[in-house]
Formats: C-alpha cells, structure tokens, sequence
C-alpha cells in the first residue's frame, strides 16, 4: 500500500498506478485514472517518458536519467510527478 | 502551443463523449435537449453497440457519458454496462431514476468504473416537476436514497440551470450534501423541445450574475461539465477550459449512430456523419468535413471587437444556432448584452431536423401553467378581443 503523506524524493522506487491508463497526444498524454475517475494532462512528452520509465526504474532519478532530462530541470519534473502521486496517477513501490 | 491551443485543433480521439442509447424515455421534459420520448427502430443493436464500445476502447476514450432519452430502459442497458467497464471504458450514465432500484443501486456501488448522474431539475418538487413532470422529483430522490442506502459513494446531481430555480442554488447543495453527492450545474440550451421554452426558462441577464457571483463563492466543489464559458466574460474566469470543444475535444453520437458535434447540436447542421454507414467512429471523428471545419482556426466575428473575446470566446455555438443568431456573433446570452438587439430584431430560428417526442401526451407531461400576470378588463367583458387595442 502507499502512503499518501510521503513526499517524493529522488531515492525512491514509485510506478504508474494500474488503474491508470496513458493515451499518446501530440502535447503529451492524458492520463485516466479509472478508479477516482481523475483526468490528467501531461504536458510534455519528456514528462510522459519519465513517467513511464519509473516501473522500470530503481528509483525516480534514474527514471529521469533513463529519460533523459537534464538536472537543473529535475525539480519541476519532481514536482509535476508530486502532482500526479496526489492524484494516486502514481503509487510508491516498494523498495 | 498552448494545451487549449492543442484542444482547438482537435484530438485523435474525443476527451468526453456522450453517447445517447436510446430516444425512448419515461418522461417528456419540456426542455428535453434531444426531443426524446419514443424510441427510434433504427437504434443500434446491441451487437452494433458493443461493436462501438471496441472501437472506443482501441481508440483510447477513457469514459463515455451515456444518457439519451432514459438509458437504464433500453433492456440491454445493464448488459452494455458491464461490456463497456470490461473493455475499459469508465461509464457515467444521466438517468431520471426511474430504474434506480435498490438491487440497481446494490450492483452499482459494488463497481468503481461507473458513475451516475440523477438529473433533478428543482429543489422542490413544485419547481422540479414543472418541467420535469409530475412525480419526477419523488422519483431522483428516491434513486439517491437508494444509492445511498446501498453505499454508492460521490453520486452526481445534475441540474440545468433555469429562471425557476436560480435561486435555489443553496437548497440544491444542501440536497447534494444530503446525499453524499456532487452537485453538477449545466446550462439551458435552446436545442431540441428546449428552443421552445427557452425564452420562458432561461435565466434573466440579473439572475446569470447570481449564478456567477454564487459559483466564484460556492463553487468549489461544484461540477459544471465547463458549461458557463460564457460567463466568464463577467471577469475572472470560472475553472475548466473555457472553450467551446465541439468536433474538437467533445461530440455526440446518438441512439441511431449518429454523430454530431456536440449533445447540444442534434441538427443536420452539426452532423458529422453516422458510424454505421461511413466507416465507424473513428473514421467519422478523424476525417468528416464539418469535424475539420470546427478544427479550423476560427473568426469571432462582431464579436472581435470586444475586451472581453479573449474571456468567452464568442460563446456557445448551439446556443446561437437555436435561437436563429450568426455564429460568428454574440451568444444569446452574451452577459455584456451585445446580443440584445439581435435578439430582438427578425431572426429565424431553424426548424428541428428530428424529433421523438410522444405523439400523445402521457400523464408524465409536465404542465407548464402560468397565472395570469394581468387580470381581467372586466368581470363581463365576453368578448375574446376585450382589452386589445391594435
């Protein structure tokens, strides 16, 4: 189960929620949470490749090495991820 | 690009699409958007709509909002339900309650993919069935209590928002919170029998800041399907994507595989084409003429010229079409009032191109009396012309 007050840090392991599904758009994504019903635009399509390297990855920074982003932009993309784990888009994985 | 950049020249695929199953209805509401109340012989089998539900999923159409007429009275109703949530499209459904039973409401909570929506169109009963019809208040508030009863959480109560209930905002909530629902506000539109009592139900230019001034206080946890576009031109802009998403983000495919630009534009104006004969949803979505045309950067018209284009975008493209107004003008409820004059000038409104409406009135025919606002010239006066000076 995740917690709903951890913050999201860098060292840790967090995957798309399977409840949620991402349709491919020229901006980026729409994400759908089937659950909670919650729609979703991802706006960039890095975002969107991060997003889905994190199941894969060991944790978040390697997700947004994997996908390429540079570091002086590695907080606005942790914070677009803060966004979509308060939305239950993504769930913490176990370690 | 902007993300309503993006929205303005369409999507692959629709973000929100409203699927009407049937024309056939239990009540006859006197604004009823697609004239329902008979069914239609040509509506899809239920073979041609699970056949739908496969495109919609290979398309990525997360959710459909499926109303109609009554939905739940289509006998396959329950089953194409199930097919849909299976196939990974979330369903909200907009029902009168009608079928809302407690088993209904049983089966409904055990499921996390559905939605439903009780339409309920007062706060009392009074207001309600004016133009709902007598006994449809008892009836969404018995389907809530079901629901609730039966544990269903976040239930929508949708309201269309008339001169008659304007006022009733707060009673509305109070029913919402009453019931553990989310209370769902939309606009009156002129389309289907609603062209012929718009002039009687839509809010008076007064009651539109009421409803704006009550949504900026009150309506935070308020839904409004982004419905009130056209008030933003009040000011500050109400959340959602103030934009009209028709052919664009938004269409509607009717009970017999029609599919037209928006749930507000049943009219052969705004008909992209049918699933069935032109190559299935998708084919109509990505390629039909009018879909390409709505794509197209599009000019304001009279209404460039206005400080406030930018807030409301000219407004509600059905709107203007029902009530016989340019398209490239002014809503008719343009809360500036540059549509007053038009409004009040000749205008033609079109002629509906389909109507399912009962042929006979049934008992659940709202009565839409009035009393008198002038009294009598005289006690005796027996002539039918008495008062009326030419």
């Amino acid at each position: 189960m995740t917690d709903p007050t951890a913050e999201l840090g860098l060292d840790q392991p967090w995957a798309l929620s399977p409840s949620v599904q991402l349709r491919p758009e020229p901006f980026g994504a729409l994400a759908y949470h089937f659950g909670n019903r919650k729609l979703i635009f991802l706006k960039r399509p890095e975002l969107v490749s991060v997003v889905r390297g994190l199941g894969e990855a060991s944790d978040v920074r390697c997700a947004l090495v994997t996908a390429g982003i540079p570091e002086p932009s590695w907080p606005s993309y942790v914070a677009a991820l803060e966004g979509l784990a308060a939305s239950d888009m993504i769930l913490r994985t176990a370690a | 690009m902007r993300l309503v950049e993006h929205f303005e020249h369409g999507l692959d695929a629709p973000i929100c699409l409203t699927w009407e199953l049937t024309y056939a209805c239990n009540l006859e509401c006197a604004h009823c958007l697609s004239s329902s109340g008979r069914r239609d012989p040509r509506e899809l089998t239920t073979e041609q709509c699970e056949a739908v539900i496969d495109e919609l999923q290979r398309m990525q159409v997360f959710y459909v909002n499926i109303g109609g007429g009554e939905p739940t009275i289509r006998p396959d109703f329950w089953h194409l339900l199930e097919y849909a949530v299976a196939h990974q499209v979330g369903v909200k459904f907009s029902t009168n309650g009608v079928r809302i039973t407690p088993e209904r409401a049983a089966f409904l909570a055990s499921t996390d993919y559905v939605d439903v929506q009780i339409s309920l169109d007062g706060a009392t009963a009074e207001v309600n069935d004016y133009v709902r019809g007598p006994g449809s208040f008892d009836t969404a508030i018995r389907a809530l209590e079901n629901l609730q009863d039966a544990g269903f959480k976040d239930a929508k109560i949708s309201v269309v928002c008339t001169r008659q209930n304007i006022g009733q905002l707060d009673e509305f909530k109070a029913i919402a919170d009453r019931y553990g629902a989310t209370l769902r506000l939309t606009r009156l539109r002129p389309s289907g029998r609603g062209a012929d009592v718009w002039d009687e139900l839509h809010p008076l230019p007064e009651q539109q800041r009421e409803l704006y001034d009550w949504l900026m206080a009150s309506g935070d946890n308020v839904l409004t399907g982004d419905s009130f576009f056209h008030l933003a031109a009040f000011g500050e802009a109400l959340p959602g994507l103030n934009l009209c998403g028709a052919g664009r983000v938004v269409c509607l495919i009717d009970p017999v595989g029609d599919v037209y630009a928006c749930p507000f534009a049943i009219h052969d104006q705004f008909h992209a084409g049918n699933l069935l004969t032109d190559g299935g949803f998708r084919q109509v979505w990505q390629t039909s003429p009018l879909f390409q045309e709505l794509r197209s950067p599009q000019t304001g018209g009279a209404c460039t010229k206005c400080a406030h284009y930018d807030a409301c975008r000219g407004g509600c493209m059905a709107a203007k079409f029902f009530t016989g107004l340019p398209l490239d003008g002014p809503d008719p409820e343009c809360v500036q009032g540059h549509s007053e004059l038009a409004l009040a000038g000749a205008r033609t409104v079109p002629a509906a191109s389909q109507d399912h409406s009962k042929a006979a009135p049934t008992r659940n025919q709202p009565v839409m009396l009035k009393l008198m606002t002038r009294p009598p010239v005289s006690d005796c006066a027996e002539s039918p012309l008495a008062g009326f000076t030419p």
